[in-house]
């Protein structure tokens, strides 16, 4: 995929990844950010015009610091639309991006085509509450956000070795600058009342989970699908919260069908 | 020199087993351990011992903040600060200090120190910790990456309401008072002296020197791990070109005093192994919530001394290492006092927050250690920077004519106190 940097019109830089052609979609990714390898944005650039911005603090983005609170980062979004010159693009969100996703779909109902989220975060069921990813320790990761640990292992580590000083320093710098990010809208609780605005929400949505999911468990879907009746829902097997890395092919399978 | 008597207030009874049955003294420590019947007892006896230490000579007596935490049972020092206002007058009340960043609206500080300034006749030194991250955002739920940023304005809005003598309206981005009007305020002019409690941060060294407040240094590994990161706050003292009076930083320090140095182990070496091996047992997951620190303190080395690495080594400690390595100072007046010159002269510090109540340590040993560097090492340590002699930037100043409202409590003031 090719990479270039854009400045939003705050004054944030951000890195998007981009390929192929065809009708613009927009992929926002989770707290973990994108990792080194993203065999999913390929499977879909085939089919579509794939750019995949990566959030200000997040890889090579910056200007962190101008994004505070949920209407900063959703108003981000359509800033990142607006300096790539997109129309009505579909979004598609993983995790944090879909809590994103979403927000951006309630405050400017019209200017989206398709909304696929996968996992998304943003809604809170006190009976099931979601794991303090912001307490998991470094091995915790994989466990808890792949159904396969050993191969989540590999990914979230891109084969740095955390026995290793330096490797762990660096493994502990990116993580402190990535989820200090995602903390200004999931910590301590990755709720900022969504609910409240969801009823904005008017474009076709898809609704994709893991069966595995021990981040953020399947039976959210039974909420979002409650607070957003259009949506669809398509389960994928073998497939923890990472569903888009552990299952490229059923998660791009599912988004094709869908969007078109 | 100055000493402040410190008690972290730690629950003395926490399971032999507790290491092993419970991932973490702080913040999801279980609730059952609490007895709040036993807590009547505890709360009153460690008041008590810090009220001794002012009978028996220390400079200040000191407490601090800390959410459900099995070693710092004291989520209000202010509260505890208020009961030791009315029962000395003479000691410095430090209360080290209220996270600022936790109160809403954090004029709260402002009226409870300015009520504690005046309650004791001016004996108040105000700490403003940023918090630990354990604290501070697993315990109160702050977003990390903005701990800061709200610690800075709620410094700004206190600060302010203690200069000001006009009301004000604060348009902040955390805090928006209409009427900002502190009523009361300190005695103390334009306001108590202001201690920074830190870990490592570098930005907090940069803070301290930008308003000339004091930085103190707390930590448990000691005066010799603690040398490190002194001699990097001095080196910034020194590129900004501040004065490098001593009383610019404080020091915490573990103290364990006998008659002899067999006699200290004797008598505190299960105390200290409660201290290291139960109260500072934390889990790693919460020692340092992402974006907590910042970028340039991860990349200058400042890691938290809670990580699972440290969880490995505390449990591991034996007397000897603990006292060769310098996380205590522990034995005879004579071996005390030749150490502490050491820690006051290496770190450069003319305060120290002697934490001489360890961990379960029970009431008669606090008292004897208490009591024999008070007579016989505290005297020694006077004078140890003669070219600042007069040097009082960093300390209370109290009303000549207050009130000594203790003299009326005579009982409480015997050895041994009222409480058990």
């Amino acid at each position: 995929m090719n990479a270039r940097t854009i400045e939003t019109r705050r004054g944030c830089k951000v890195r998007v990844l981009e390929a192929g052609s065809g009708a613009p979609l927009v992929f926002l990714h989770g707290a973990g950010g994108l990792f080194p390898a993203n065999p999913f944005l390929e499977k879909l650039a085939e089919r579509y015009r794939v750019l995949a911005p990566e959030l200000p603090g997040y890889g090579e983005s910056t200007g962190e610091e101008l994004l505070e609170d949920m209407l900063d980062f959703a108003l981000h979004g359509w800033d990142v639309v607006d300096a790539l010159g997109l129309e009505k693009p579909h979004l598609v969100g993983h995790s944090m991006g879909g809590m994103i996703a979403a927000e951006m779909a309630c405050l400017a109902p019209h200017d989206l085509g398709k909304l696929v989220l996968a996992a998304p975060a943003g809604l809170w069921i006190p009976e099931h509450p979601i794991a303090d990813l912001f307490s998991f320790l470094p091995h915790e990761f994989a466990q808890r956000l792949f159904h396969d640990r050993a191969r989540g292992e590999d990914l979230l580590t891109g084969g740095l070795d955390l026995r290793n000083m330096d490797a762990l320093i660096e493994f502990y710098i990116g993580n402190a600058r990535r989820l200090g990010m995602a903390g200004k809208i999931l910590f301590p609780i990755p709720n900022r009342r969504l609910s409240k605005r969801i009823y904005r929400l008017r474009a076709p949505t898809l609704l994709v989970w893991g069966v595995s999911d021990a981040l953020i468990p399947p039976l959210y879907a039974k909420r979002w699908r409650e607070l957003v009746p259009q949506a669809e829902l398509a389960e994928i097997g073998a497939a923890g919260h990472m569903v888009p890395y552990e299952q490229p092919d059923a998660f791009v399978a599912a988004i094709t069908r869908f969007v078109g | 020199m100055k000493f402040t008597w410190f008690n972290l207030m730690p629950w003395p009874q926490l399971p032999d087993d507790f290491r092993q049955r419970h991932r973490s003294v702080w913040v999801d420590i279980p609730s059952s351990l609490f007895d709040p019947r036993e807590a009547h007892f505890v709360y009153n006896r460690y008041m008590d011992q810090l009220e001794y230490a002012e009978q028996v000579g220390f400079d200040g007596i000191g407490v601090n903040e800390h959410h459900q935490n099995g070693y710092g049972i004291m989520p209000s020092p202010n509260l505890i600060a208020a009961g030791l206002a009315r029962r000395t007058s003479r000691a410095a009340i430090a209360v080290i200090g209220n996270s600022i960043a936790l109160y809403n609206p954090p004029i709260r500080v402002a009226e409870e120190f300015a009520m504690l300034d005046c309650i004791s006749g001016g004996r108040l030194i105000a700490g403003f910790p940023v918090g630990t991250s354990m604290d501070t955002n697993y315990c109160y739920g702050q977003i990390p990456a903005l701990t800061r940023d709200k610690y800075a304005e709620a410094h700004e809005l206190i600060m302010r309401a203690w200069h000001e003598d006009e009301i004000f309206a604060f348009d902040g981005k955390y805090n928006q008072l209409r009427y900002v009007n502190c009523w009361p305020k300190p005695i103390q002019k334009p306001n108590p002296p202001i201690y920074i409690p830190g870990g490592g941060s570098v930005e907090t060294w940069d803070f301290c020197l930008d308003h000339d407040y004091n930085y103190s240094y707390l930590s448990f590994t000691g005066y010799l791990r603690g040398k490190l990161l002194l001699d990097g706050y001095w080196d910034r003292v020194a590129a900004r070109g501040k004065d490098e009076s001593p009383y610019r930083a404080a020091f915490a320090q573990t103290i364990c005093v006998g008659e002899t140095d067999e006699e200290a182990e004797k008598l505190y070496a299960e105390h200290v192994s409660y201290f290291y091996n139960r109260c500072l047992h934390i889990y790693g997951g919460f020692a340092d919530a992402p974006g907590y620190r910042t970028i340039k303190t991860i990349k200058h080395g400042a890691m938290s001394a809670m990580t699972e690495d440290m969880q490995k080594v505390f449990p591991s400690l034996t007397w000897k290492t603990l006292n060769d390595e310098g996380y205590i100072i522990a034995g005879s007046p004579a071996t005390v006092r030749e150490k502490m010159e050491h820690l006051i002269k290496g770190l450069r510090v003319g305060h120290v927050f002697c934490l001489l109540h360890v961990g379960n340590m029970p009431d008669d040993k606090t008292r004897h250690s208490t009591k024999l560097f008070a007579e016989k090492v505290l005297p020694h340590l006077r004078d140890m920077w003669p070219e600042w002699k007069g040097d009082d930037r960093w300390w209370c100043k109290p009303l000549e004519n207050r009130l000594h409202p203790e003299e009326n409590l005579a009982a409480a003031r015997r050895d041994g106190g009222l409480s058990r």
